[in-house]
């Protein structure tokens, strides 16, 4: 009996320390990235774009990075919802569930899933490369939408996974078609979709590697699809391998930015999934 | 009427017997053969078979699994048959095959004939959304649309293509009445449907399922998740509703079945072991199983 209870009060130790632990983390960083970018935040650096000697340590901001960034994983989050909802549609109410071909495309993303974002910015760019293309916009977008992409599909699968079958068996004897049935399933995970979205975008926004190769880098605001773009990510990359200290502290202060711009999207998200759930059983 | 029904059964079994000749054994005709054998036998049946449904020599296999055993049945118009027997024993499958919902259920193979109207259910080449159309469907949990309780009701005429706002207004209202939850919802139409406590969702949905206007309602153990009150209401309605439209209701409630029912069918072990009148199977079974079954001795 008393080892039955130890064991108890050792695994609620265990437990909780866990929990701590992954709450503690997240208090560390922000206070770190707070600390060491505090300092070094001021308006400019939301407002400018790198200015004259910005990496040695003068006038400037990270604005090219900010707008980049946004438009990367907004571009890359669209494009990977109109392929994602077409797949996970098709393997949940298209074909039969459990058959080989359903098993085959989500053993398909699973091992996509897996994959380091390096491959997939290594992979873009030996296809840029291919076709004579130039770091830009274009190619950051549309390899980081190949990194989410598996990312929402796999979050999507499960929450449809949760559409009770009374859904399509109620509108299956309506009269309606698949494709009927289908847009008043992704009515009912609306809120879940939009949590999908949103995660695909703080996962696509903070990712380095992948945009590497294929955004490239510059010091300029992207104006079309053929420029190159900077991302927060590099412009930590770039700035922490600075020299001057100076410049270093930005990096920390892009650092904030982009934990703020993440923390914003959880944010919203919990939100939003909570406001579109009314209509949901 | 009754004896009547039971008279046309008897021929139509008759019938049957003559068509199984003309099918290759297997029960799953070729379709040319099939449907030839299915004009010539409208012509001849049209008159005798006052039935919106009828089973001809229906196989069920879930995997391996052969879930219903050859069964032929015709549900009787305009009545209430309540399909009775123990958990597991296939009377859900048998109410969901009428309207092919079993294809959304994974390695399902069904052979044999669901003839609605005379239509083959199974046959590939039936547009099974008309077919599904003609019977409103209750499950045993109530699930309403991720909509407004307008909507809910609207969803079904919309699909099939009314549009007119007016004319959708008057659709809402009126079957909103037939399903008696008018009165409790005409001031909040606009809310979600999910804010109805379960007993209102179930007769929103019988709602729903009456607006696309079907000649048949199936409810598969549509009052097994209410309360007594609700369901009190649901067989009401029932009983109001059995004049216009067929109703088949699947139900492991022997005193309900007793209480509503007009014709009973009785199934066990995926095959149907008796059916009859009411009052028939229940104060003289021919089957052993039967008798069993509703004194409580099997259940």
């Amino acid at each position: 009996m008393i080892n039955r209870n130890l064991e108890e009060s050792i695994f609620k130790i265990l437990m909780k320390g866990a929990s701590i632990l992954i709450v503690g983390s997240l208090f560390l960083i922000v206070i770190t990235i707070l600390v060491k970018g505090l300092s070094a935040f001021n308006l400019d650096m939301l407002t400018k774009i790198p200015n004259g000697g910005f990496y040695i340590g003068k006038e400037g901001g990270v604005l090219n990075a900010i707008v980049g960034s946004l438009l990367i994983a907004g571009g890359a989050s669209v494009i990977a919802l109109i392929v994602s909802i077409p797949i996970v549609l098709f393997i949940n109410l298209y074909i039969n569930n459990k058959s080989a071909l359903g098993n085959t495309i989500r053993l398909g993303y699973d091992i996509l899933f897996g994959i380091p974002s390096i491959i997939y910015g290594a992979f873009g760019f030996t296809i840029m490369v291919y076709f004579g293309l130039k770091t830009s916009l274009l190619g950051g977008i549309i390899t980081v939408a190949l990194l989410v992409i598996p990312i929402m599909v796999c979050t999507m699968d499960e929450i449809i996974k949760t559409v009770p079958g009374e859904l399509h068996e109620a509108a299956f004897s309506l009269g309606t078609t698949r494709l009927e049935t289908s847009r008043l399933v992704l009515r009912q995970i609306y809120p879940g979709l939009i949590t999908a979205v949103l995660l695909s975008f703080a996962r696509g926004i903070g990712d380095a590697a992948s945009v590497l190769f294929t955004a490239g880098y510059s010091d300029n605001i992207p104006f079309a699809l053929d420029q190159p773009a900077a991302t927060l990510p590099l412009a930590i990359f770039f700035q922490l391998g600075s020299p001057v200290q100076e410049v270093q502290d930005r990096a920390y202060a892009a650092a904030l930015i982009l934990t703020i711009v993440v923390l914003l999207i959880s944010i919203i998200a919990r939100i939003s999934s909570k406001i579109f759930s009314k209509n949901i059983v | 009427m009754k004896s009547e029904t039971i008279v046309n059964k008897k021929i139509a079994e008759e019938k049957k017997t003559i068509t199984d000749a003309n099918h290759n054994g297997n029960g799953t005709p070729k379709t040319e053969d099939g449907s030839a054998a299915l004009v010539h036998e409208n012509k001849d049946n049209q008159e005798l078979i006052h039935s919106h449904i009828t089973v001809k020599n229906l196989n069920v296999f879930f995997g391996n699994n052969h879930v219903l055993k050859d069964i032929n049945i015709s549900i009787p118009d305009k009545k209430i048959t309540a399909i009775i027997g123990p958990s597991g024993c296939g009377k859900t499958t048998l109410l969901k095959s009428f309207n092919r919902l079993l294809d959304s259920t994974n390695g399902t193979k069904v052979t044999g004939q669901v003839l609605v109207d005379n239509e083959d259910v199974y046959d590939p080449k039936t547009e099974i959304t008309h077919i599904r159309k003609k019977m409103g469907f209750l499950s045993q949990r109530p699930f309403p649309l991720p909509m407004s309780i307008y909507d809910n009701v609207a969803y079904g005429p919309k699909i099939h293509g009314l549009r007119k706002r007016k004319k959708l207004d008057e659709i809402v209202e009126h079957y909103l009445k037939s399903a008696c939850l008018w009165d409790e919802v005409k001031d909040r139409l606009h809310t979600p449907a999910t804010r109805l406590s379960i007993g209102q969702q179930q007769r929103l949905c019988l709602a729903r399922g009456l607006a696309v206007e079907p000649l048949i309602i199936l409810g598969d153990e549509p009052t097994s998740a209410l309360d007594p009150v609700s369901s009190q209401r649901i067989e009401e309605l029932f009983n109001s509703l059995k004049d216009s439209y067929t109703i088949a209701i699947v139900t492991h409630i022997l005193r309900q079945a007793k209480r509503i029912a007009d014709y009973v069918v009785f199934v066990y072990m995926g095959e149907i072991i008796e059916h009859g009148p009411a009052k028939q199977v229940f104060e003289s079974p021919k089957e052993k199983l039967t008798e069993e079954y509703i004194s409580g001795i099997i259940s």
